[in-house]
């Protein structure tokens, strides 16, 4: 590993004076993902700042009766939290989908919104990256793409975001709570992470002297009908080939609202308001259902090794919302 | 007898020191002021380097030297001087000997330093340009440039044909010609490969390396480096897991030593992760198979072929073809197999080498058969059992593969199957059955081992073998305790240690047969020696007896006639004012003997498979494995053998996949995050029985060997259940969900 | 930069001279002397470098030293008692054959020796999940959850 400067923030307003007034900084809180990529070199901050001291480390209610989860909470202690656990049980089992009790220990949620891609081009500093030294190029377009997106790529790159609960929260419609230099923001979960376009370095629209302070989830936790769904190339510790969080609101056996959220298949979380209005007022039927997974999957462009996911996407999608709709 | 322990499941003796923490490992011998190497890996696959700059590197404080192939002194010369024991045919790689590129990942230099964090810092700051010549890594695209896939080379037996195939696949009723195909894989064993090299102020080196055979560490650093046998000693007590990577001494034991001769200090290069893909891997291979067949499912003719991938400099050649003539009864066999020269590293035998890939294509096939003749595949296989070698028209030395056949069938319920695939359903769940045969072979190699009893009444049996994590250390003292039958916790066994009788690198499921029987042998010396020396006291009933007139047990020479006529061993020691016995003895297998017999051990596995209609996603939920290994020596190692095979198996039938990047020619999955092998929550419920035989032909012991069985066949008996499961055919591994969704891309994509 | 750091390893204070960037993993190894935790990847994404702090088991080779300081860390060689008795998660994994090569064995135990602190009781399911990522090449998982169902029950 390189060397770097390591020192421990005080409060929010110090930590973002001190990113923002240094170069080739970065914030470590849990480092499950940060410290590798050190390791292996392919990232190379000079600076860490260590935020795990700053109060944020607390699940509490919003004014408007959702649930505000610190940025600073680890994932483990927000999946088996009382209150997340009955009111957002798709956001616990999300988590619980993904990554091992150790690291959920030491993850936190903030960290989890930041993770990087697994696309094997990006942790392998001899081939060309957009991502890791824009301009190289991207080797997994022509390359061994698996595990790469079918939604929204780019010419640039086609890696996917790889977090289990960020897919949980695009379809709970979180909103990230950030503050920076030029004081606070709320970003909509869905305008949070981006699509790669040409600047396929960026994963998210969070600028690089913001910090996450936290999560709030809305109301609406869908409790009563939810799914989340992850099909991997081993029954645990593989990242999703395709996930899906679904959740749906039915009275009197009409759907009232649908959210359907993909992960695996693109850059950020994959969320298409507009198809699931298509369910609106419909009933709970696989026909209904497939019309809408199709609505969604229908830019979706394969390559060379993860054509199948389209249809496994589908098919996905049917599966999750059949389970939400308790059909099955 | 209370001494008697051959085939007791008795508790590992080093099973405390790997609990708490004691066993220690190639990397995990220190002493004050050791330097540690971190190895900086190539970015190209061929061509050469144009420049390396290293002075970014040396002028950190603390960075003591950084040797590459240009202040890399000269070594042997002859290529022949890198040939270590299990060396293919051609010539050895030799690192930092040269600019050229062989292969991706090829080490290009080592860096030196007073701390390990301090050598992997310095390792990025290595400059490497190179000038790029154009590879070729892809086996498919060159099948036209093929070689014959013959050679010298242990354990290798030539494809060798019998009858006349054409003729009687020509006249066959029915007939399949089929491909099959894997992707490549890497061992993987949990410790990385290191090796720590202890300079010692006369120059004597004190190597702890990761390896399966310390005789063959010591000859290749004596051969390349010069220095006299006599100045080496190579230890390696523990072994993390190996499954044939440490067969061959690997770059980091070069590195190592060439840092501390060079330097005269003690070094130590430990390998990363990714470098773990960066020497040797199981052979990609694409495999045809003809079968002909009469209607009533008699086997007629069949043909195995088999393309495979090697190196430029060294042939690889391994057994993938040569099992359907030990298998069944069919009279005309052909036999077919060349390798392709390709920029990578020389493949490297993998656990079953050969038998896990070839066996997975036939015994794939023979349930093709069997649902093409509507005969149950069992059925199709007593059809043609055979009870000799066709390939060598030689009766086995023992095989009890029919029983295993009914018993693991029982087990299993095969009984209740269902023929019809897609036919067993629970909610979107669609189950299949399916069964596999495995065949390896029973060897035996050359051994020695040393026996020494004191008048303490404490043995000590060693050989320069390895105990990889099969249980070595543990069989070798439970023949020792009971040939003398002397208490099992009074013996130490010894191995690990270049210092000790001679042995061969520890593989191919050799061990037990060789080591275990040259261990019993010298035990035997111990004992006529001691029944020598009881005859000579006064009045003694042992006068001129034989070994087969009395029984070693309980501490006590006793006469077979008269039970009253019984001495103590430590008397006879005492009244003879004895100290020690020490008797050696030197194992060389009777080829006359042996050689007028088949020898192999077989398993019936039979597997139960959960596939999702819809998602394809693949769950293994039951396996029975009924093992044929002759004589078991002890139950819990030898299950746990079977068991890791059986995983191994799963692993392979689902999971592994090392896969090569040919823009690149670079194996771009190199990690345990993305190098999926099977994990706890993959595991179903294993049932493992052996049918025991003792098989005096193969071994004194009656041990035929089992490190490598367990694993073959697994993988087409869970590929056959996944047939009976969904009907659709995968001949392609691993079977990921996407091809059992039947969505897979087309294979010329994929190798 | 090097710095004095002092760490509390199995009930003992050590003082160290090191860079309070290394992991932990290597100070352990490297300047303790404690072989009990594994180095299999670097990039816990193998499990074999596990150790306790606080009692829960985690990682030790993205740790930092510095950030290590703050906690009771136990290694393998700290759960034996002081008269040698084992701890009863190490005599099940005798027991039950749950070594072969032996490498990745610190993970599996420290692991579980973490699940039973927390969960006297677990089932198949529980323990496959806290071993979810503690990879075993030998294959000897079956028995590994054998041993633990027989430590939670001795």
């Amino acid at each position: 590993m390189r060397p770097f400067t390591f020192t421990k923030a005080q409060d929010i307003h110090s930590a973002v004076k001190d990113i923002s007034e240094k170069e080739h900084a970065k914030f470590i809180a849990g480092g499950t993902n940060l410290l590798d990529l050190m390791k292996i070199d392919v990232m190379q901050p000079q600076r860490i700042i260590d935020i795990t001291g700053l109060a944020l480390n607390k699940i509490e209610e919003t004014e408007e009766g959702g649930l505000r989860l610190g940025a600073l909470v680890t994932n483990a202690d927000t999946a088996y939290n009382e209150e997340v656990h009955k009111r957002y049980p798709l956001l616990s089992h999300a988590i619980l989908a993904g990554a091992s009790p150790q690291l959920r220990n030491k993850a936190t949620n903030g960290g989890n919104l930041l993770q990087r891609t697994r696309c094997y081009y990006f942790y392998d500093n001899t081939t060309p990256c957009n991502k890791r030294q824009p301009g190289t190029g991207c080797s997994a377009i022509n390359g061994y793409n698996r595990m790469h997106a079918i939604l929204g790529a780019s010419e640039e790159c086609i890696a996917v975001h790889p977090s289990d609960m960020c897919v949980s929260l695009a379809a709970l419609g979180a909103v990230v709570q950030v503050e920076g230099p030029e004081g606070k923001r709320a970003i909509p979960f869905n305008d949070f992470h981006r699509l790669p376009e040409n600047q396929p370095k960026k994963d998210s629209n969070l600028s690089e002297n913001e910090i996450i302070t936290s999560i709030d989830l809305p109301p609406e936790g869908f409790a009563e009908n939810f799914a989340y769904l992850k099909n991997r190339d081993r029954a645990s510790y593989a990242f999703a080939l395709v996930s899906v969080a679904a959740g749906l609101q039915i009275n009197k056996e009409k759907i009232i609202e649908a959210r359907i959220a993909l992960g695996g298949v693109a850059h950020k979380p994959w969320r298409d308001k507009k198809a699931e209005t298509l369910l609106q007022n419909k009933e709970a039927t696989k026909e209904n259902f497939q019309k809408v997974a199709d609505t969604i999957l229908k830019g979706a462009k394969g390559y060379i090794y993860n054509k199948f996911k389209i249809e496994l996407a589908r098919r996905s999608i049917v599966r999750a919302l059949m389970q939400a709709a308790k059909k099955e | 007898m209370a001494t008697d322990y051959i085939g007791k499941p008795k508790n590992r003796i080093e099973g405390r020191d790997k609990v708490t923490g004691a066993a220690k490992y190639a990397a995990e011998f220190h002493e004050p002021d050791l330097l540690h190497g971190v190895v900086v890996s190539g970015a190209i696959a061929k061509g050469r380097i144009k420049n390396i700059n290293t002075s970014k590197a040396l002028e950190l404080d603390g960075v003591v030297q950084v040797f590459t192939h240009e202040n890399t002194p000269s070594l042997a010369w002859l290529d022949l001087s890198y040939k270590d024991m299990d060396a293919p045919p051609g010539d050895p790689f030799r690192p930092l000997h040269s600019d050229e590129i062989q292969f991706n990942m090829q080490p290009v230099a080592l860096v030196v330093a007073k701390s390990l964090e301090l050598a992997k810092y310095a390792s990025h700051l290595v400059e490497v340009e190179y000038e790029e010549k154009e590879h070729d890594t892809k086996l498919i695209d060159n099948l036209e440039k093929s070689e014959k896939g013959i050679g010298l080379r242990a354990g290798f037996e030539p494809p060798k044909s019998i009858g006349d195939f054409e003729k009687a696949f020509d006249s066959a009723e029915v007939k399949l010609d089929l491909e099959y195909f894997h992707g490549a894989e890497h061992h993987n064993p949990m410790e990385m490969h290191a090796s720590t090299v202890i300079y010692e102020e006369d120059g004597n080196l004190t190597i702890y390396d990761k390896t399966q055979g310390v005789l063959n560490s010591r000859h290749y650093v004596s051969m390349v480096f010069g220095i006299s046998r006599k100045k080496i000693k190579v230890l390696s007590p523990y072994v993390g897991g190996a499954f044939g990577s440490c067969l061959r001494p690997q770059y980091q034991l070069f590195m190592a030593v060439l840092a501390a001769t060079q330097l005269k200090r003690s070094v130590k290069v430990e390998l990363t992760r990714p470098q773990m893909f960066s020497f040797g891997h199981r052979p990609i291979t694409i495999q045809n198979l003809k079968i002909g067949a009469s209607p009533d499912g008699r086997l007629k003719a069949i043909h195995h072929s088999a393309y495979s991938e090697t190196s430029r400099f060294e042939k690889y050649i391994e057994n993938i073809v040569n099992w359907s003539a030990k298998l069944y009864n069919c009279d005309n066999i052909e036999e077919k197999y060349r390798v392709v020269p390709l920029d990578m590293y020389t493949p490297l035998d993998m656990r079953a080498p050969g038998g896990a890939t070839g066996v997975y294509a036939l015994e794939s096939a023979m349930d093709e058969l069997a649902y093409k003749l509507k005969i149950d595949p069992l059925e199709l296989r007593l059809k043609n059992y055979t009870e000799e070698d066709k390939s060598q028209g030689k009766p086995f030395s023992s095989k009890t593969l029919k029983e295993c056949y009914r018993q693991a069938a029982e087990r299993f319920g095969w009984e209740n199957r269902n023929p019809e695939p897609g036919s067993m359903k629970e909610g979107h769940q669609l189950i299949g059955w399916g069964m596999a045969t495995g065949i390896w072979d029973a060897l035996q190699m050359p051994a020695r081992a040393k026996a020494v009893l004191t008048a303490d009444g404490k043995l000590e049996v060693g050989s320069a073998t390895a105990d990889i994590g099969t249980g070595t250390y543990t069989i070798m003292a439970q023949i020792a305790a009971e040939t003398l039958g002397i208490p099992f916790e009074n013996v130490t066994a010894k191995l690990g240690d270049s210092s000790l009788p001679f042995a061969l690198i520890e593989g191919g499921s050799a061990t037990a047969a060789s080591v275990g029987s040259a261990v019993k042998s010298a035990c035997l010396k111990v004992a006529k020696k001691l029944l020598k020396e009881a005859g000579k006291l006064k009045n003694s009933p042992f006068k001129g007896a034989d070994l087969e007139d009395v029984i070693f047990a309980d501490a006590k020479i006793t006469d077979k006639k008269n039970a009253a006529w019984s001495i103590s061993i430590s008397e006879v020691m005492k009244k003879r004012e004895i100290d020690k016995i020490k008797k050696k003895y030197a194992l060389i297998p009777n080829m006359l003997k042996q050689n007028k017999y088949g020898r192999n051990t077989h398993s019936a596995v039979f597997a139960e498979v959960k596939v999702d209609e819809d998602l394809g996603t693949i769950k293994v939920t039951r396996v029975v494995s009924a093992i044929d290994g002759g004589k078991i020596l002890n139950h819990k190692t030898a299950h746990s053998q079977i068991l890791g095979g059986v995983v191994w198996g799963i692993s392979m039938a689902l999971e592994e996949d090392s896969f090569m990047d040919h823009n690149f020619g670079r194996f771009i999955n190199h990690d345990l995050a993305e190098y999926h092998i099977a994990i706890n929550a993959d595991m179903p419920d294993i049932d493992i029985l052996f049918v025991e035989e003792e098989d005096h032909i193969v071994s004194s012991v009656g041990a035929k060997g089992i490190g490598e069985i367990g694993l073959v066949g697994v993988a087409a008996a869970i590929g056959n259940a996944v047939y009976h499961a969904t009907g659709r055919r995968i001949r392609e591994l691993p079977i990921t969900l996407d091809k059992a969704m039947g969505l897979h891309t087309a294979k010329a994509e994929q190798i | 930069m090097k710095k004095k750091i002092t760490l509390k390893v199995n009930g003992k204070e050590h003082e160290v001279n090191v860079d309070p960037q290394t992991p932990l993993l290597y100070v352990l190894r490297n300047n303790l002397g404690l072989k009990g935790p594994k180095f299999g990847c670097g990039l816990s994404q193998c499990g074999a470098c596990m150790v306790l702090f606080d009692g829960k088991a985690n990682p030790s080779c993205l740790k930092r030293v510095d950030e290590a300081a703050e906690k009771e860390i136990t290694t393998l060689e700290g759960l034996a008692g002081e008269d040698g008795n084992l701890h009863k998660v190490q005599q099940a994994f005798i027991d039950e054959q749950a070594a072969q090569c032996g490498y990745c064995l610190n993970g599996l135990v420290m692991a579980s020796v973490g699940l039973l602190s927390e969960n006297s009781d677990p089932s198949d399911e529980e323990i496959q999940a806290a071993l979810y990522r503690n990879i075993c090449r030998c294959g000897v998982h079956p028995r590994v959850i054998k041993a633990v169902k027989k430590a939670s029950t001795s």
